[in-house]
């Protein structure tokens, strides 16, 4: 196992990501903004795959962890008669509890699905959410809520709730990559490979799944509070449970940087973020009929996404990676292959 | 050498001056126009009203510099709308109210479609100290945050059907009946907007002593009241509200006429966005329709003359009639021109002051602002639908024709048809 | 429960809302069918299912802007979305049919958001209806109102309903998708052009659909953003009765039918929607909780 120049690669890919987003606000202060939702997208990609790509579950739901967070933390805000940031640090507490507790209520009952039936039925908790929380008159109802406005200039709400994104994000990122080095990101991908023999082999797949879910589940609620104090207007349905949008956009973002592996989530929230935007300037009117073609493309045409395109084209640089991405590189195309095998037979 | 090297020195000299004579000329042309900035809904839920809210900022804008533009000053300054989609949800539109600000460097802003979007946006306005004028976010909460720097034209969405409940009392005799008797049965979609005009309706209703025997919210993808209307059968109510945008006013008329479901009063709101008496014919007939303005009203201005001829010149311009919604998108330009006259600046603080005085004439109305930027010198008008047009009822000063009420059966009206 | 208290002092709404959930219920039935030809044939779950019922919807109200009368113009929604069917088959569905089902939610999913925004950019957001001036039947003293389209509607999805088995049994075609959707190699290896197979039977489910939204745009009111709910509603139906279970289908349909309007009577209009998908939820738990016991899994 040599460690090359290039097993530095990744580590020093992270290291410019974050010096770039630690400068970037002040650089570029009218796309603060923008960078944010980056950030954002980061962790819905990142979250979306420790079940998705890792486990094989597919959740079109897991916005409603989010939109729990979102509620949450402005509720707080609105009634808990804090000061601003602690009632923002309060909030955001209660927001990832919250999100766990659904999770680890849910999971059991939805996570003994398998494949589409996962999927529809996880559809179908966001929209009951958004239902739900659009017919509950304490929460706004239809109205929605306005969360506690900044104590400060717009610049500088902006920047901040950026930064708190971006550390969110970095957690998310730091905490994965050291799981998927665990035991325990080696029994999610055997649940992905084949759920039933590693239940044969004895592993708790249940508790697994469950546990991924609320992994995922905490870094979604945590996201909530900062997003509904960037926006300032907490929708139930086109923000807090936008199942249609960010819903649809996670799984989307992590198939198309390649799912299942490390770094391909973020690289599909790059580009897809960055997409979306020119989409949105420069396609006026248009852009969502561009999204929806842009998924249907990637997903047929590109269904291995970026880092598999790559790893086909270059596949030293994953072989050099060996050290540092060993969980990300090998195993994950191997996995793919596998999975595919195991459907036809099935 | 030396003499190539003055030569191409000249030469960028000259290459430069010509630049900046240009540049120059550029930021010139730059001042001359005043660009009032604008989110509107050009994809989503709220399109066709954001179409028609663009459509009106569009005439205001065509108008006004017809004319000759707007004098502030010594200079005399073109208008020009610069607008993004919000794709009609908050988020976005909080964000393109940035853009405009802070990257696109607008001092003055127009105002979105929808309540929802209005109170996502206001904010941020507040917070740069930009002005905004806005004619379709009408929810009354937008006045009780103390923003300083949001003005509506509109009147607050409360107002919507208070009118339609008042009148429903005046009329109450003409059916044996107390006010206090009377029973009101309310379907609303659930989002900021109806539910303003429901709160609006139960606080008159309670003033009054009126029952609301159905209190239902209708979700936005809903294309379905059946089992609504299937209550209100059951219940037989005096007045059923609905309000639901475009989609509730055409799916209440269409519905209550398959299924043949009579109540005395029909009121909605958005019929005339809709078109229910053009595209539903028949069906619409009776129902009564709320309206922050109508063609038939005398008021006028010195740039659209009457509101009548406002009518005919944007259905010239536009091709299609001419709904309140773009209505009170130009009388927000409107104010804009005459605020920005007054002021005599471009100073964004001395527009707000000038625009806080207003007190104007308008083809929509009349427009002056009470300190927290709500318009209270309009009052909204009801519409009722009458030989396939729609005739103003109430308030009985602008009345074109009387009310009918009760509205006949349906079993009366297939009758009325044959004979 | 004052809405209990309504059905409980006036039984015949309870005879409303039944009437109204069964003829409703039929076109629910027409979508699942659809959705269980493609499901057993190409083994994908057509997400945008919801998306051809209101495109077939477009066609009939622009049809009948056109001066087609309305019912006539339901065969031709149907015709317009079997070539729309074809089209996409051969554009997008041949190359996910043979990867896991994911792949073909997500493209399908992609295909419903396109088929959404471009309906709303063509045919603008408002709504849509088409009025085929039937009339209404009212019975019981004016206490239930049946509009005719409703009927007319029920009537032409069972027919539609029968001609599609008849079709299945009968026609070389139908034996042939029969034969694909039991064993697609054997198939082959006898002779069956599955690809083709493939591509008529997802026109022929787009059909499908097609006719029962020109049925919805008579019947209530459409637009372009309807369509997820029926998405839901026909994957529902199927998933409860089972793949090959037409009777199971038709009957299920009703009974979604039914149980929608009393959510809607009952719990309020804006619960109606939520009661369906969790509906579905609760379904597809009480199945897997049902198989878990006997250590399976719901595949």
């Amino acid at each position: 196992m040599k460690r090359g120049p290039n097993a530095y690669r990744p580590a020093a890919l992270a290291a410019l990501v974050v010096a770039l987003g630690l400068v970037a606000p002040w650089v570029f202060p009218q796309a603060v903004t923008q960078l944010a939702f980056f950030w954002l997208m980061v962790l819905f990609a990142l979250t979306w795959d420790v079940l998705g790509g890792q486990t094989g579950y597919n959740s079109f739901g897991n916005v409603v962890f989010f939109g729990l967070g979102c509620y949450a933390t402005a509720l707080v805000q609105r009634d808990a008669g804090l000061s601003y940031f602690t009632s923002l640090a309060a909030g955001m507490g209660l927001s990832a509890l919250l999100a766990v507790a659904a999770a680890a209520l849910l999971g059991p009952l939805i996570l003994g699905m398998r494949g589409q039936y996962f999927a529809i039925a996880t559809l179908g908790l966001g929209t009951v959410a958004a239902d739900l929380f659009a017919g509950w008159d304490y929460v706004g109802g239809g109205s929605g809520i306005v969360p506690a406005l900044y104590p400060g200039p717009i610049g500088e709400r902006n920047r901040f709730f950026c930064y708190v994104l971006m550390a969110l994000a970095l957690l998310t990122f730091a905490s994965l990559r050291w799981l998927y080095g665990t035991r325990f990101g080696a029994v999610l991908n055997a649940i992905r490979d084949d759920e039933d023999k590693a239940e044969a082999m004895g592993l708790r797949t249940t508790r697994h799944k469950v546990a991924a879910w609320m992994l995922a589940a905490f870094f979604l609620g945590l996201a909530g509070g900062p997003v509904a104090g960037l926006v300032g207007f907490v929708d139930p349905r086109e923000l807090a449970f936008a199942g249609t949008s960010f819903g649809v956009w996670m799984v989307l973002m992590a198939v198309l940087g390649g799912k299942g592996t490390l770094w391909g989530p973020v690289i599909g929230a790059a580009v897809f973020h960055v997409t979306q935007e020119l989409f949105w300037t420069y396609l006026l009117g248009w852009q969502r009929v561009a999204l929806g073609l842009l998924i249907v493309v990637i997903v047929v045409f590109f269904p291995q996404g970026v880092l598999g395109w790559l790893r086909a084209q270059r596949p030293q640089w994953f072989h050099e990676t060996l050290d540092e991405g060993a969980a990300a590189a090998q195993p994950a195309q191997r996995d793919e292959a596998g999975m595919r095998a195991h459907e036809r037979t099935a | 050498m030396h003499v190539q090297r003055n030569a191409s020195r000249s030469l960028m000299v000259a290459g430069l001056c010509a630049a900046a004579a240009m540049a120059a000329s550029a930021v010139q042309a730059q001042e001359d126009t005043i660009t009032l900035g604008a989110a509107v809904s050009i994809t989503g839920k709220y399109s066709t009203n954001g179409k028609n809210t663009l459509d009106g900022y569009q005439m205001a804008v065509k108008r006004i510099n017809e004319m000759g533009g707007v004098k502030v000053g010594t200079t005399t300054y073109k208008l020009a709308i610069k607008y993004y989609d919000d794709e009609s949800t908050s988020a976005r539109g909080a964000q393109l109210m940035e853009r405009l600000i802070a990257q696109d460097h607008v001092a003055f802003v127009l105002g979105p479609y929808s309540s929802g979007l209005t109170k996502a946006i206001a904010p941020v306005t507040e917070k740069y100290r930009i002005p905004m004028v806005e004619g379709n976010g009408a929810d009354r909460d937008l006045f009780t945050q103390g923003y300083h720097y949001l003005f509506a034209v509109l009147n607050t969405s409360d107002y919507y059907l208070r009118e339609a409940v008042n009148l429903l009392a005046e009329q109450a005799e003409r059916i044996g009946k107390k006010p206090s008797d009377l029973r009101i049965a309310i379907a609303i979609e659930n989002d900021n907007f109806s539910l303003d005009v429901r709160n609006g309706v139960m606080e008159d209703a309670a003033k009054h002593g009126m029952k609301v025997v159905i209190d239902d919210k209708l979700p936005p993808e809903l294309n379905d009241m059946s089992s609504t209307l299937t209550k209100v059968k059951a219940l037989r109510p005096d007045m059923l509200v609905v309000s639901g945008h475009d989609k509730g006013a055409t799916l209440a008329v269409r519905q209550t006429s398959d299924q043949k479901v009579h109540v005395p009063m029909l009121a909605l709101t958005h019929c005339d966005s809709a078109q229910v008496a053009e595209k539903l014919g028949a069906a619409a007939e009776y129902a009564v329709c709320a309206s922050q303005w109508d063609r038939s009203l005398n008021y006028s201005d010195r740039w659209f003359g009457s509101a009548n001829d406002y009518a005919q010149r944007f259905e010239k311009e536009f091709g299609y009639a001419v709904p309140y919604q773009s209505a009170e998108s130009t009388a927000s330009v409107l104010v804009y021109a005459d605020a920005l006259a007054r002021a005599g600046s471009l100073d964004p603080q001395k527009v707000r002051d000038a625009i806080a005085k207003t007190d104007l004439m308008t083809f929509y109305g009349p427009v002056k602002f009470d300190d927290t930027g709500k318009n209270i010198a309009k009052s909204m008008v009801l519409y009722q639908v009458q030989g396939g047009a729609y005739k103003v009822v109430a308030p009985s000063r602008w009345a074109q024709s009387r009310l009918v009420f009760p509205a006949p059966r349906w079993e009366e009206r297939e009758s009325a048809k044959r004979n | 429960m004052d809405n209990l208290a309504i059905l409980a002092q006036a039984p015949v709404f309870n005879l409303q809302l039944l009437v109204d959930g069964v003829l409703i219920g039929a076109l629910f039935a027409l979508a699942a069918f659809g959705m269980a030809l493609v499901w057993g044939v190409l083994r994908i779950i057509n997400i945008a299912q919801g998306e051809f019922v209101m495109l077939g919807g477009y066609v009939v109200v622009y049809a009948a802007a056109a001066g087609v009368p309305p019912l006539a113009a339901v065969p031709l929604a149907a015709l317009a979305l079997y070539v729309l069917g074809w089209l996409l088959y051969r554009a997008v569905i041949w190359r996910v049919v043979d990867q896991d089902l994911f792949v073909s939610v997500l493209a399908t999913f992609g295909l419903s958001i396109l088929l959404q925004q471009l309906a709303n950019q063509l045919f603008g957001a408002n709504v849509r209806s088409v009025d085929p001036g039937l009339g209404t039947l009212l019975l019981v003293d004016g206490s239930i109102s049946v509009p005719y389209v409703k009927l007319v509607a029920f009537a032409a999805s069972l027919a539609l309903g029968v001609a599609l088995v008849l079709f299945l049994k009968r026609s070389r075609l139908g034996q042939a998708i029969r034969a694909t959707s039991q064993n697609a190699r054997a198939a082959r290896i006898v002779g069956v052009d599955t690809d083709r197979v493939f591509a008529s039977t997802f026109a022929l489910n787009a059909a499908i659909c097609g006719a029962a939204g020109a049925l919805v745009a008579m019947t209530w009111v459409i637009h372009p953003y309807f369509g997820l709910a029926y998405t839901v509603r026909a994957f529902m139906i199927v998933v409860v009765s089972g793949l090959g279970n037409l009777a199971g289908i038709v009957a299920w349909g009703a009974g979604l039918g039914v149980a929608e309007q009393y959510a809607g009577f009952l719990l309020g209009a804006q619960f109606q929607t939520a009661f369906v998908f969790g509906l579905l939820v609760v379904i597809l738990v009480a199945r897997q909780l049902a198989l878990h016991r006997r250590r399976m899994v719901l595949r």
